[in-house]
């Protein structure tokens, strides 16, 4: 029997199916509703005497030609590919030696550092952005995708902390104690062993990292003015629409062929990215 | 001893790197948003004169400003309101292994997962003034005539509603799985030794499985109200702040203030008016990540 009591007597299984049924289609439609527009023609798409629901005309794959052919699309795809990678890069470097010096060799200072650490993720790029955008300008980095790799670790960096140093606590620390009777000196231990076997909480990092990077909205509109150096975030909900034209069907496309494999890695590591909110208050 | 010391030493060489880098940018631009809140910096000037209050005193005269921070508390309650009672029911529904969980997790969790602005363009289509699908089914049913069919998002009041669902639609798998997560760490004879004693499904659940989630569901209100009253995306996206106004926040406000409108001084002053509630909601989660280590 599972945790609910009465689990599989016939009222709650009822409201499991009609709870289940009426959300996934709340929560789901929107995306499958990009699909659909996605392979319509245009006619079919602005006849308001078509059913929506179904193809009154033969699908067509004239707006994922158009999205892939004659916009910034793919461009916005390699930059949001290259400014994740970078910022994954500079969250790596700098969060994981971090999240194990608070782990392990500031003693009780750790846990206060860990907490102030992760309150500054509270605070919202809403509140920053403005002066932000001043900082970037100095830095010589306004229009440059180079902004918001600079820009975006201020959020991923707290967060990675938070994870790695949860991760890093479970690991016994007689694993370093011993290579190091054995003649390794801590930072060795931390590089030989620690790094390896924490691969699976820095593959959460570097997931969540660029997952939040693929998600940035305000920051990137922020900074970046040309149309060619946006991200996928900004560039597809801003700059695929031309004055007032809004061309529907690639729009569509668009948002479905970026969100999907984003939707799919992060739903596999999205377990672990909870854990970083709940520590603490599950047991 | 010497070998702590030494530990000590490291700690700090490891951490530096990291707290430099937020110290430079968060810190900074922080302190900036507080200087700037009560100076007089625009786009493109050199000096800074202070002029305390002055542009706090100007918006809080400006309707629009007091528009602002009414749809913000409107948005941030309503959302949150409708997100925590959703996923209540959702994650009872989920806790249980049946067959295709996996699947209907992945539906369930889209929203989430996607990127915001993008699922917020999905939605701008659905309740676009023409070719709404919503109308559509409604005209269908007869709910609503073809010529008079509600313009979503051109209307003040179903602006509002329409930017407060369409928040929650993005919030809830959040707070879905968090909830889940909680409900899992439940141990499993409790409720259990409830049903044997003849307490019914709802009793044990109100009674019993809720009491023993409070923690874990105020994670999930405090989380959401952050990521809620901070946000612009879906405003931005769905209505720029308009019609005339009417679902304005102040995220959204300082952005067509402080950056469109170049006025970075009363932007951030605009912005500041989001510090008190970050500040409870901090006190707040340290209240009870204090209380979890004493339990």
């Amino acid at each position: 029997m599972g945790p609910v009591a009465g689990g599989r007597r016939p009222p709650v299984r009822i409201f499991r199916w009609v709870a289940l049924s009426v959300f996934s289609v709340l929560l789901a439609f929107p995306f499958v509703w990009m699909a659909i527009t996605s392979f319509k023609q245009t006619s079919d798409l602005y006849d308001v005497e078509n059913n929506p629901f179904l193809f009154n005309e033969m699908p067509t794959l004239e707006h994922v030609e158009l999205l892939l052919g004659e916009t910034l699309f793919p461009r916005w795809l390699l930059n949001t590919a290259f400014a994740g990678t970078m910022v994954v890069l500079i969250t790596l470097l700098l969060a994981v030696p971090a999240a194990y010096a608070l782990a392990r060799l500031t003693g009780r200072w750790g846990e206060r550092l860990g907490i102030a650490i992760f309150l500054t993720y509270l605070i919202p790029p809403t509140l920053l952005f403005i002066p932000m955008s001043r900082v970037v300008s100095i830095l010589g980095l306004q229009d440059s995708l180079w902004s918001i790799i600079v820009v975006y670790p201020t959020f991923t960096i707290p967060f990675s902390i938070w994870l790695l140093m949860a991760f890093f606590k479970s690991i016994p620390s007689e694993l370093e104690d011993a290579a190091m009777v054995d003649g390794l000196t801590r930072f060795q231990a931390f590089l030989r062993l620690v790094i390896p076997i924490s691969f699976s909480g820095i593959l959460t990092v570097v997931i969540f990292t660029f997952t939040l990077v693929t998600q940035e909205f305000v920051y990137a509109l922020t900074f970046i003015s040309s149309a060619s150096n946006q991200t996928i975030g900004v560039g597809v909900p801003i700059y695929l629409v031309r004055g007032d034209v809004y061309y529907w069907g690639s729009l569509m496309a668009a948002c479905l062929i970026a969100s999907l494999p984003i939707a799919v890695f992060y739903n596999l590591f999205l377990d672990r990215f909870i854990a970083g909110f709940t520590v603490g208050a599950v047991k | 001893m010497g070998l702590r010391r030494d530990a000590g030493r490291l700690g700090a060489a490891m951490f530096a790197p990291a707290l430099l880098y937020i110290v430079a940018l968060v810190g900074t631009p922080l302190v900036l948003a507080f200087l700037y809140s009560v100076g007089n910096v625009k786009v493109g000037s050199v000096g800074y004169e202070f002029v305390g209050l002055d542009n706090f005193i100007s918006v809080l005269q400006s309707p629009t400003f007091r528009g602002a921070l009414l749809h913000s508390f409107l948005f941030t309650v309503g959302a949150q309101l409708i997100v925590i009672i959703s996923a209540n029911i959702l994650a009872l529904a989920l806790v249980d292994r049946f067959r295709g969980r996996g699947l209907v997790r992945f539906f369930i969790l889209l929203p989430w997962v996607a990127p915001i602005s993008l699922g917020a363009i999905g939605w701008k289509w659905i309740l676009d003034s023409i070719y709404s699908v919503i109308n559509w089914v409604l005209v269908q049913l007869h709910l609503v005539e073809p010529f008079d069919a509600p313009m979503w998002l051109g209307e003040g009041a179903l602006a509002m509603l329409s930017v407060i669902m369409v928040h929650a639609w993005r919030m809830l798998p959040f707070s879905t799985v968090i909830l889940l997560a909680g409900l899992t760490a439940i141990p499993k004879d409790i409720p259990e030794a409830a049903a044997v004693d003849g307490a019914g499904f709802w009793r044990t659940h109100f009674q019993i499985t809720i009491p023993m989630m409070t923690p874990i569901i105020n994670v999930a209100v405090l989380f959401g109200v952050v990521f809620t009253f901070t946000d612009m995306t879906v405003v931005y996206i769905l209505t720029r702040g308009g019609p005339y106004n009417s679902t304005q926040v102040l995220p959204s406000l300082a952005f067509f203030t402080g950056i469109l409108g170049g006025d970075l001084a009363e932007g951030a002053a605009i912005s500041v008016f989001l510090v008190p509630i970050l500040v409870v909601i901090a006190w707040l989660m340290l209240r009870l990540a204090r209380r979890a280590e004493v339990v």
